[in-house]
């Protein structure tokens, strides 16, 4: 079988509700073969009907945790519900540790539940393409509730607001004070803040701080917006103790009220400004790819390989070699003469 | 795709009270190099083959040390038979005396690693008995 019969086999098969079919299609798509990407072909045009919920936040806040809540309040209603959960791989060795599916352990046998661990892997840019695109076949195999659950984060990664259609931080108490909440960085691609834990001391005294600081500026907002400048989201916040399930239902709530937004926001999905930015993400992510690939081949090779040797050796600045290697790529060979080496 | 690592589902069923050798194992096979799913304690057959099948792993690696393999043992391979995962490579590891190994390789579990087995052996093993995915 080639790998495009090969991919339209599998999707073909996992759109029938195979989910074995759909497990070995996550893999191609993870690994970006040639297989993955026929498969994407067929099913990337029926995604788009799920809700995208990104959960992200420190390690050890509660994110799996919560993410488990959440998939057992969505079931309660007889609604299926997919995840994805990332955690990072090693940069040494490549190898990685995936313990986010030891709290989502409820579900065996529900086949209404799919759960898919993905290890980052460290390629530049790379893991929003192949977290985008497993979330996809998801969604295009029939979930409409996708939980992407990002590798524990620090203060400033924010990409996770292009790969999901609705951002979840999860914070833990004592996680700082008001001067934390009004840096920025993670908190501001939030759309729901969750302060978790909240049978902990400080959870209600840590809500309110962060309300104080993140909601406040609705007469700033109207007046950035009428000059055209960028306005911040003004995230919901939230209490929730995922272990207990305290305010989980309140969140799935929420969660629904923001997907049914979305859908009769101006002009409808597609001009959803989260979604354009997950579509530029995504191409330009492969874009990226595609140039690296051409480039690391054949003949030109050995082109790229002289000229990482010419920037080394100082005799070409890296931009002069950067913009060489897309002529080359162009067929806009420079005639041979005055800057070469 | 050649570059692509290995999946290792490590996971413990039945009643054990401790999983500190199966996490030592995990992260040494994570040091090796391999994608390693952990799914902790106390889990069902049922939970172990949904999870291999989900996951699409290449290897699952049972950590017993209950006495309990030669019942839960064969429930997980004979599951993973009936999802149509008879590809997986099983391997088991813990207290299982030397008697019960041939049973338990005519079960489907392809190798059993006692007390004193490296990291290395295991990894190894893994490595030269992998199922090959193309044309899978």
């Amino acid at each position: 079988m080639t790998p495009r019969d090969r991919g339209r086999d599998l999707a073909k098969k996992a759109r029938g509700g195979d989910r074995r079919a759909l497990a070995r299609l996550l893999t191609e798509v993870e690994d970006r073969s040639q297989v993955g990407e026929a498969a994407m072909r067929i099913l990337y045009p029926l995604a788009g009907r799920a809700h995208l919920v990104g959960v992200t936040g420190a390690p050890g806040a509660g994110k799996s945790t919560l993410v488990a809540a959440l998939v057992g309040e969505a079931r309660k209603a007889g609604r299926p519900a997919a995840v994805v959960a990332i955690d990072p791989s090693s940069p040494i060795t490549g190898g990685a540790i995936l313990g986010d599916r030891v709290r989502m352990q409820a579900y065996a046998g529900d086949n209404d539940v799919f759960i898919r661990s993905m290890a980052s892997r460290g390629h530049a840019g790379g893991l929003a393409t192949a977290t985008v695109a497993a979330a996809a076949v998801l969604d295009a195999v029939g979930f409409p509730l996708v939980f992407i659950e990002t590798v524990g984060t620090g203060q400033s990664e924010v990409e996770v607001a292009a790969i999901a259609d609705t951002t979840v931080v999860v914070q833990a108490p004592e996680m700082g004070d008001e001067v934390q909440a009004i840096k920025a960085g993670l908190l501001e691609v939030a759309d729901i803040v969750v302060v978790n834990k909240a049978d902990r001391p400080g959870a209600h005294r840590a809500a309110s701080q962060l309300r104080a600081m993140l909601t406040v500026g609705a007469r700033h907002d109207r007046a950035a917006a009428a000059a055209g400048r960028p306005t911040p989201k003004r995230p919901e916040v939230l209490l929730a103790a995922a272990a207990t399930g305290d305010g989980v239902p309140a969140l799935l709530a929420s969660l629904d009220r923001r997907a049914a937004q979305g859908q009769s926001a101006d002009g409808g999905p597609d001009h959803d400004p989260t979604r354009l930015i997950r579509a530029r993400a995504q191409v330009d992510g492969i874009l990226g790819e595609r140039l690296r690939a051409r480039l690391g081949s054949g003949e030109r090779m050995a082109a790229m390989t002289a000229l990482y040797a010419a920037v080394a050796a100082h005799e070409l600045d890296p931009y002069a070699a950067a913009d060489r290697a897309l002529d080359g790529l162009m067929g806009l060979e420079r005639q041979p003469g005055a800057d070469r080496p | 795709m050649p570059d692509r690592p290995i999946k290792v589902l490590i996971a413990k069923p039945g009643l054990d009270g401790h999983d500190r050798g199966a996490k030592v194992l995990a992260r040494g096979l994570r040091d090796e190099g391999f994608e390693v799913i952990y799914t902790g304690l106390r889990q069902s057959p049922e939970m172990i083959v949904t999870a291999a099948l989900q996951e699409d792993v290449d290897v699952v690696g049972l950590s017993i040390l209950s006495g309990a393999h030669m019942t839960l043992l064969p429930k997980i391979t004979a599951g993973l038979k009936a999802q149509g995962l008879d590809d997986v490579l099983v391997t088991a590891g813990g207290i299982i005396p030397d008697d019960d190994i041939s049973a338990l390789k005519t079960a489907g579990v392809a190798e059993v690693f006692g007390p004193g087995t490296t990291i290395a052996q295991v990894a190894d093993y893994i490595r030269a008995n992998v199922r090959s995915r193309d044309g899978a």
